[in-house]
């Protein structure tokens, strides 16, 4: 292992894990009945959902390739696949990236 | 130490209509690939998938190395971009507590967080007996970072035949499954509120602070959400 890549990986890994470390310490006062938990966990679910829209919108990496139009559409079917198979989340799974699949190769 | 039948329990996630096996499998294989392309070899990978285990902060990480950012940098970017997982695990370790189980566990458990493991403790937690949730909750993180490393190795390994074509469509299953979970979690009104305002402001903060705009969008939509008086 090369040197200067096995300190980026454990500065990520240390940089990652203080923030799940101090959630926990934060967690050791904290009742789950408490106003300040329900807050968190509004704000966690906030969190989540503007990362995963972000990330279907202004993509990293090779998604940036796909067409938005494809991406949204892809994204709306299969969200509706979701909810028309009672919540199962194998099938528009693999749906979206069969679907994208077919978008980018123009078939 | 662990409690065998829920950590099992835990461990069964994995299986089934309701699996995260599929889409963790697909963005780990996308990195395995993208570490490959960039340089890194075949330990460092699986190190890399195993010790920090949070896709948007390896990416991070990747690019900077790419770049030649300085670890200070690398650093910062990462714990801007890892820092959702503080709210999240204070949103859930508070379920989990119990006065019989020891500390050390919560310490080292906290490294299973990631969308996948929160997103189904969350929906399950309250089903399982206070006493063992941590140990349900160990089941369930050994799942997913096993199934991220195992994956990231198989991505690594079969870079050379993943064309660029299949990169693109590997890259809409993470977010597709996620926002899937989402509708799923949106069960009354105030969590509703949250996923709904959250994912509307991400992308239209992303246009004006790309590292600050999740924060930025998860407080105001989380805020909004609590303070909305539900009917009982």
């Amino acid at each position: 292992m090369s040197y200067s890549i096995a300190i980026i990986i454990l500065v990520t890994s240390v940089a990652t894990y203080i923030s799940r470390l101090l959630g926990v310490l934060t967690s050791e006062r904290l009742s789950s009945k408490s106003k300040v938990f329900d807050w968190f966990n509004y704000v966690a679910y906030s969190i989540l959902a503007a990362l995963m829209v972000r990330m279907i919108i202004f993509p990293n990496g090779a998604l940036q390739d796909a067409e938005i139009s494809s991406r949204i559409i892809v994204t709306i079917i299969c969200l509706s696949v979701f909810i028309l198979t009672k919540k199962n989340l194998v099938i528009p799974t693999i749906l979206s990236f069969l679907l994208l699949t077919i978008f980018v190769l123009g078939i | 130490m662990v409690n065998s039948k829920y950590f099992l329990l835990g461990l069964k996630s994995l299986a089934g209509g309701r699996s995260p096996a599929v889409a963790l499998a697909t963005s780990f294989i996308a990195l395995g690939a993208i570490f490959k392309h960039s340089g890194f070899n075949l330990e460092q990978s699986v190190a890399s998938s195993l010790f920090t285990y949070a896709l948007p902060g390896q990416l991070v990480m990747t690019e900077s190395y790419l770049i030649g950012a300085s670890l200070i940098n690398i650093f910062i970017s990462v714990w801007l971009v890892n820092f959702r997982f503080y709210p999240m695990t204070v949103a859930l370790m508070p379920a989990l507590q119990h006065k019989n189980q020891p500390r050390w566990k919560y310490y080292i458990s906290c490294h299973f967080l990631a969308v996948s493991s929160w997103l189904i403790m969350k929906e399950g937690y309250k089903k399982i007996d206070k006493r063992f949730r941590l140990d349900y909750w160990i089941g369930i993180g050994s799942g997913t970072l096993t199934s991220a490393v195992l994956s990231t190795t198989f991505g690594y390994l079969i870079s050379d035949y993943l064309s660029n074509d299949l990169m693109i469509a590997l890259g809409i299953v993470n977010p597709v499954y996620f926002l899937c979970m989402m509708i799923g979690a949106m069960t009354n009104i105030k969590t509703t509120v949250a996923i709904v305002v959250g994912g509307i402001l991400g992308p239209i903060f992303y246009l004006f602070t790309p590292e600050w705009s999740i924060l930025i969008s998860g407080f105001i939509g989380g805020s909004l959400a609590f303070l909305i008086k539900e009917k009982k």
